[in-house]
């Protein structure tokens, strides 16, 4: 393709004054955008592939600086004084960006945030702008337009809201449309129908789109040429082709085996049932308060049965919404529910907080969050060890100490690491110590509820790893719960699909990855591996 | 919208009482009594009054005929001011009241939201940090010591303005008590203003604005200043009982003729019908500026509009 460079940055450098000195994000970069193509900028968090685009568009926190160069068709952007730029950004480049639930805003209706753009470059009245955004929100497939033109963001879908921003960056026919990480906060089947809307969008107008994303699912589809990214480094440009067939760097090749891989394999027939439930429902009231009286149920889990054995990994999978969060829950009784629940020979259905707490120790549960779900004001060690002093309250302060030191060798972290805090430990070092807060009471169950959704692909891989090591090394069942189906392939011997709460298909994990039989699965498993 | 307000009217009733009952047995159980004065009244005197305003019969059935007749809107006559009842004093004074609060509701809302926004798109700046020191000092110094500042060196030495006294009603004499009264409503509404602002400038629909050009005007007035202006809204309430009760001691000092005056006098010499009388009209106020907080709320947040 020879198509001319549109925007060509040369030994861009952004650089953010901290506390502890200057912070390099981006350490001069060279990058070129050519007209009516797709460059793909790809790299894990911290790669500095957004604050790239922050820094050309202006955007950057107030202790950023961007320097260097990045020039539109000639025109220099950096250093350029605000009223230029405005010029520029929201016509000739728009964004769009990951967070499509708080990206708009919450006080005004869509059709006056798609005017407002239309009304400031081009001129012209409200109305008449107003006329511009119906045919924009047709055009971006936003259900009966002209009655949704006067709708809030908040009464619409995060999928709905994405293409609320996509027709907000079409409005003024831009040459480049920067979307970071567009998808990345939308479920699977609503990803695949914005990818393929930026697709056939891009082709309408002929503009170019820079795609920031750690997803190489979505580059391998989407993007013509990729740009991989590492520590504010480009390590390597090309045709994605080539990238995916001939990777250069140490870097990109890594990258690309980071995708999670291998089965594993169900345990044997006569493998005791440990955790069973059967018919579990979960209720919700909706509405109510002093004067009014609640509207209805909202029925979160409808009729689920399911048997895990020793050894076992069930995986479930589901968009959200489905219920899964809830059933993991809801086993647990950590949620009023209607059903059985038998955990190895005890009928628990009817069992109290009092009656829970001594099983509680052989039944946990680890969070999607590494950041929210440790408090920050514990040091690691305080923080696994707590539900010692619960279980195993006989227990003498060296005998914690010297289990704490176990668990956190078990989950391969530094046992020094008990005396720090949170805040000092990356995502996945995170996630690690909420593993074995879990592994210092010698669980039997372990509900992992999406544990991986929150980390970069090649952390990710060693997470799952962890895992399975530690299901091997202890006969541990899992309940593994997940929107991402090729980490649930890596994990699991047994799947069930949700949707609306209900079950729409199990069964043996080859058997749904091969061969779905519900038009449901189909639909997940084409979003999620031909994006 | 309609059903709402008249929901939140009925809801108020319940809260209106146990307000009434609340005070009127604390009021009861205080020490001493409206007719205890330093020199002892001769018994005989002392059991005409006691009848004559009804004090010697149970205290249950003073609950009683309070209640019933505070319903048909009369609070018994003032004990301390013979020959006024309650409602004639507080319709007397009220109007002096509403006019010098609304005036001073107005300064603190619209200085305040000025400097704070002006702190906030200054952060960390020589303006940011000489705005929230003035108002430090606004929130700290209580307004017994702003008034007789203020007339110090405004009516006294520099002598350009009244000392006190309402006087022909003019803004002349509102200007010092009105100060006084609001600033330290103002330095609340300016550190709200402040923080909620700078929060909302980090919002990221203010960076969207922004990454699609509008003028930097446009994005902090319509964009930022509406989302700030929530948490503003909000205080409006507290705001108003705040100046109610403050205007006790800026009335006292400035001798104006409102009923800011009446809670104290009232409360010290047990004017019990008095002391009742301010507190509903106190409780009708907070209510009511709660209800119209929710309705601005709702009008300017379409989350919480109200069907």
């Amino acid at each position: 393709m020879a198509a001319e460079s549109i925007l060509t940055v040369r030994n861009m450098k952004v650089s953010f004054d901290t506390p502890d000195g200057t912070v390099e994000a981006v350490k001069g970069i060279d990058l070129d955008v050519k007209s009516g193509e797709t460059l793909a900028i790809v790299g894990e968090s911290g790669s500095g592939k957004s604050q790239t685009m922050m820094g050309i568009m202006g955007l950057l926190a107030k202790n950023g600086r961007a320097t260097g160069s990045a020039s539109y068709r000639g025109k220099e952007l950096i250093g350029l004084p605000m009223k230029e730029l405005n010029t520029v950004r929201g016509a000739k480049i728009t964004m769009i960006f990951q967070e499509p639930m708080t990206s708009l805003d919450p006080l005004y209706t869509i059709g006056r945030q798609i005017a407002e753009p239309i009304v400031y470059h081009r001129g012209g009245s409200f109305a008449e702008a107003k006329a511009r955004a119906l045919e924009l929100l047709e055009l971006v497939g936003i259900p009966e337009p002209a009655r949704r033109i006067n709708s809030y963001p908040h009464e619409l879908s995060g999928g709905q809201r994405q293409r609320v921003m996509i027709a907000m960056a079409l409005a003024n026919e831009p040459d480049i449309l920067i979307a970071d990480e567009p998808t990345t906060a939308l479920d699977v089947t609503i990803q695949a129908q914005i990818l393929d809307l930026l697709k056939s969008l891009q082709q309408k107008f002929g503009m170019a789109v820079v795609l920031i994303t750690h997803d190489l699912g979505i580059v391998r589809h989407f993007a013509s040429r990729v740009a991989v990214m590492r520590r504010g480094e480009v390590v390597e440009t090309g045709a994605t082709a080539d990238i995916f067939e001939r990777p250069q760097a140490d870097y990109t090749r890594m990258l690309l085996a980071a995708e999670p891989s291998g089965r594993k394999a169900s345990p044997p027939d006569n493998a005791p049932i440990i955790l069973e439930g059967r018919n579990v429902c979960v209720d919700y009231r909706t509405g109510g308060g002093l004067f009014k009286s609640a509207s209805g149920t909202f029925r979160a889990v409808d009729d689920i049965t399911l048997r895990l054995k020793q050894g076992q990994t069930i995986g479930i999978v589901g968009e959200s919404g489905s219920g899964k969060s809830t059933l993991g829950r809801a086993l647990l009784k950590l949620l009023p529910a209607s059903g059985h629940i038998r955990f190895e020979k005890t009928d628990i259905s009817d069992f109290g907080r009092s009656a829970m707490r001594p099983l509680r120790q052989e039944m946990q549960l680890v969070f999607q969050d590494p950041y929210g779900s440790l408090s920050p004001r514990q040091t690691v060690g305080e923080i696994i060890t707590e539900g010692l002093y619960v279980h195993e309250p006989q227990l003498s302060r060296a005998e914690r100490d010297r289990r704490a030191v176990e668990a956190l060798k078990e989950v391969g972290l530094d046992p020094a690491a008990r005396n720090r805090y949170p805040h000092e430990f990356s995502g996945g070092q995170r996630q690690r110590i909420a593993i074995a807060r879990a592994m210092i009471l010698k669980p039997k169950v372990v509900i992992l509820d999406e544990p991986t959704s929150a980390l970069d692909r090649s952390v990710q891989g060693q997470v799952i790893d962890l895992l399975r090591g530690l299901q091997k090394s202890h006969d541990l069942s899992y309940i593994f719960i997940s929107h991402d189906l090729s980490v649930i392939k890596a994990m699991s011997d047994y799947v069930i699909v949700m949707k609306n709460g209900k079950i729409v298909e199990e069964g043996e994990t080859d058997a749904i990855f091969d061969a779905p039989k519900q038009a449901y699965t189909q639909t997940l498993m084409n979003a999620a591996f031909t994006a | 919208m309609f059903s709402f307000v008249l929901r939140r009217l009925a809801s108020a009733v319940p809260t209106l009482f146990i307000v009434v009952t609340i005070s009127f047995f604390l009021m009861r159980f205080a020490p001493g009594g409206p007719f205890n004065l330093e020199r002892p009244l001769p018994p005989q005197t002392m059991a005409n009054l006691m009848r004559t305003y009804q004090l010697d019969q149970p205290l249950w059935r003073q609950y009683v005929t309070y209640i019933t007749n505070a319903v048909t809107g009369d609070f018994g006559p003032s004990y301390i001011y013979k020959d006024n009842t309650v409602a004639e004093l507080i319709a007397k004074g009220l109007p002096y009241s509403l006019e010098l609060g609304f005036y001073a509701l107005l300064l603190a809302l619209i200085g305040g939201v000025l400097a704070g926004t002006i702190a906030a798109l200054r952060q960390n700046s020589v303006l940011d940090f000489a705005i929230m020191s003035v108002s430090t000092i606004g929130v700290t110094v209580p307004n017994f010591v702003v008034g007789p500042v203020l007339t110090l060196v405004f009516a006294i030495i520099l002598a350009w303005l009244p000392a006190g006294s309402w006087g022909d009603g003019s803004l002349r004499f509102l200007i010092l008590p009105m100060i006084a009264l609001a600033l330290p409503q103002l330095a609340v509404f300016a550190r709200l203003t402040r923080g909620s602002m700078i929060e909302a400038l980090h919002t990221d629909h203010i960076r969207t604005a922004r990454a699609y050009g509008l003028p930097a005007r446009t994005v902090v007035i319509t964009h930022a200043m509406r989302a700030a202006m929530l948490p503003v809204v909000s205080y409006l309430a507290p705001c108003a009982a705040a100046l109610l009760t403050g205007s006790a001691v800026i009335e006292t000092i400035f001798t104006i003729p409102g009923v800011g005056r009446y809670f104290v006098l009232g409360a010290i010499n047990r004017d019990y019908t008095l002391v009742m009388g301010t507190v509903v009209l106190v409780a009708i106020f907070v209510i009511v500026f709660n209800l119209l907080v929710d309705i601005i709320y709702g009008l300017l947040d379409p989350r919480v509009r109200h069907d």
